[in-house]
């Protein structure tokens, strides 16, 4: 006669932290954040050492209760029990409709940074860009954001590049373009741009700030690093041009502006960089580690990035203190963790190339993205004759976080969801790999971001309303 | 609940779902699957150079660059004489990379 195996329970994926006296659970995959009590903190502890009988997990009747609403949550689970696998949108029978387009308008740029493949000439070429786009090409494109986004009303066209100013002849009427277009049908269209700052002048920045166009500026910072890897084709540093013109763009423009840092071994000073971006006016600065061989000067090796994580975690510290006396200090990178956090949100995928979002090269070419844009292998059609849903079908399908293994024990895998898919094609020749070779780092940035968000529960609660409301906003109503 | 204080949105809605035994999941404020827009959360990893330290995995290729010998930049390759003869020499040609079979000859 066999014995009867007693049912056992475990503790389910969580991560758990802490904010002054306070102790947090992160579970995944849900996202869900609860607060844990001293009870329900003694029954997670006795699970630690790993599954047990419920009987000696829960020995009072205070804590029978919280071991059933541990369960009731997902947090403690039979032995055994399955990986909850992130659902929504598990069968991709149609694609969502597209929301978003990023347009390359250019592929030329007028600067030749040092961490950039790009090269372009040093004079600004009003009367004629090449290899820019037309503005047939981006009417088309904006025809087939509008016909392709089905019931979503608010819509979004974003100008790319190179240096996206330098095709503004195209910029301008695109924009009154969509607006009448879009408005025939009764959706709105949101318009952004991304640009280097050396074009805007007074007139540009004064007809950006008129109708409302969102701008990032890709700067890095003090005159001294932007110097030193931002120049023109003839090596000559652009701060100089760029300041003046970033300071009377900032007077004119009415939404809040947002720098675009690139981080490398030769500027790896973020407190700085921050106080003198924040000190020129901007709003908030979002910091991007360059991509590069290790063998480059300016490459940022592993010694690199764990002293950027630190540098990272000195500025969140500030960030809670700011948010704990009511102000809102602009570190992009932390808002948006945060942002996602407190939503909860359970990412299937890890953007939104090929899912609300496409880009289109200067000829009409239709990419996952504005990085996939225009490489052939992955284009997804043409605005001309619209986007292969079957193609955009496929992608979706074998990029799920799901058919992702790599990630399946990993316990950010609902926030990360596998990362960049360029950045995996580049690196793996695969754009559905996870990109292994920074997991680490995005585990250790996502436990900052809890820890942050640990601490502001605790001391400033009201804080966290700024972030409701933000990805509802944001989400597809497909 | 008790022992549990939901904290972040997610744990609000699926606690106010747990306790009113599931019912409030039928209702419009259920806020359906996730769809990120944008890029990918954490940061983008910028589009510098590959993981070779070369240029032919980027996002957009080499070809491009042919480009940058036009106007006024150097670069050890030539293009035509676009200020008089040839002005229109690239206009069959809007994306380097795709067309670039499109550029013809020209002689001066």
């Amino acid at each position: 006669m066999t014995a009867i195996q007693p049912t056992l329970v475990e503790a389910s994926q969580m991560h758990r932290f802490t904010g002054g006296a306070r102790n947090f659970a992160f579970l995944v995959p849900s996202s869900m954040i609860f607060e844990l009590d001293e009870t329900t903190g003694t029954v997670l502890d006795r699970l630690q050492e790993g599954p047990r009988p419920p009987a000696s997990v829960a020995q009072t009747p205070e804590e029978r209760d919280a071991l059933r609403e541990l369960a009731g949550v997902g947090a403690v689970v039979r032995q055994g029990a399955p990986l909850i696998p992130i659902g929504g949108l598990q069968e991709v029978n149609e694609p969502p409709p597209i929301r978003t387009v990023v347009l390359n308008i250019t592929n030329s740029c007028n600067l030749a940074c040092r961490y950039c493949y790009e090269y372009g000439d040093d004079r600004i070429a009003e009367a004629e860009v090449p290899a820019a786009m037309s503005e047939e090409v981006a009417r088309q494109s904006v025809d087939r954001l509008i016909s392709d986004s089905g019931n979503a009303k608010d819509l979004q066209v974003t100008f790319f590049g190179g240096e996206t100013l330098l095709n503004w002849r195209v910029i301008r009427p695109t924009v009154e373009y969509a607006r009448e277009e879009a408005e025939r049908v009764g959706k709105r269209v949101d318009f952004s741009l991304t640009t280097n700052a050396t074009l805007l002048t007074r007139g540009i920045s004064e007809w950006i700030a008129d109708n409302g166009i969102g701008v990032t500026i890709s700067v890095d910072g003090p005159k001294q690093f932007q110097d030193s890897m931002r120049v023109y084709g003839n090596g000559m540093g652009s701060y100089d041009v760029i300041a003046p013109r970033i300071e009377q763009f900032l007077k004119l423009q009415k939404r809040p502006v947002g720098a675009r840092v690139t981080i490398t071994a030769k500027n790896l000073d973020v407190r700085r960089i921050f106080d003198h971006l924040i000190g020129l006016g901007f709003y908030e600065v979002g910091f991007a580690p360059v991509t590069s061989s290790p063998d480059q000067d300016y490459a940022l090796g592993e010694d690199g990035f764990d002293d950027l994580l630190d540098q990272f975690r000195d500025l969140a510290d500030d960030y809670v203190d700011e948010a704990v006396e009511g102000r809102y200090l602009g570190f992009s990178n932390l808002s948006d963790l945060l942002g996602e956090i407190h939503e909860g949100v359970s990412k299937a995928y890890p953007c939104g190339a090929g899912l609300g979002l496409v880009g289109v090269a200067p000829g009409g070419e239709i990419g996952l993205c504005h990085r996939f844009a225009g490489s052939g292998d992955h284009d997804l059609g043409h605005v001309a004759t619209g986007v292969d849903d079957e193609l955009r079908a496929e992608h979706l399908k074998k990029a799920h976080i799901d058919a992702r293994t790599d990630c399946s024990q990993c316990w950010v895998r609902s926030l990360c969801s596998g990362g960049c898919y360029h950045e995996a094609q580049v690196r793996y020749g695969d754009r559905f790999r996870p990109n292994l070779h920074y997991c680490d780092w995005i585990r250790d940035w996502t436990a900052l971001g809890l820890s942050a968000y640990g601490r502001i529960l605790d001391r400033a609660p009201g804080f966290l309303h700024r972030f409701e409301g933000m990805l509802q906003a944001a989400r597809q109503t497909p | 609940m008790k022992h549990l204080a939901p904290k972040n949105l997610k744990a609000r809605f699926a606690t106010e779902w747990l306790e009113d035994g599931g019912a409030a999941r039928a209702t419009a404020d259920d806020p359906g699957p996730h769809y990120p827009s944008g890029c990918t959360t954490i940061f983008s990893p910028g589009w510098e150079v590959d993981s070779t330290g070369g240029t032919a995995a980027l996002c957009q290729p080499m070809e491009r660059d042919l480009y940058d010998c036009y106007k006024t930049c150097y670069w050890p390759a030539q293009v035509p004489d676009y200020l008089n003869n040839s002005p229109d020499w690239h206009k069959n040609c809007a994306s380097a990379t795709q067309d670039w079979r499109e550029i013809d000859l020209i002689f001066p």
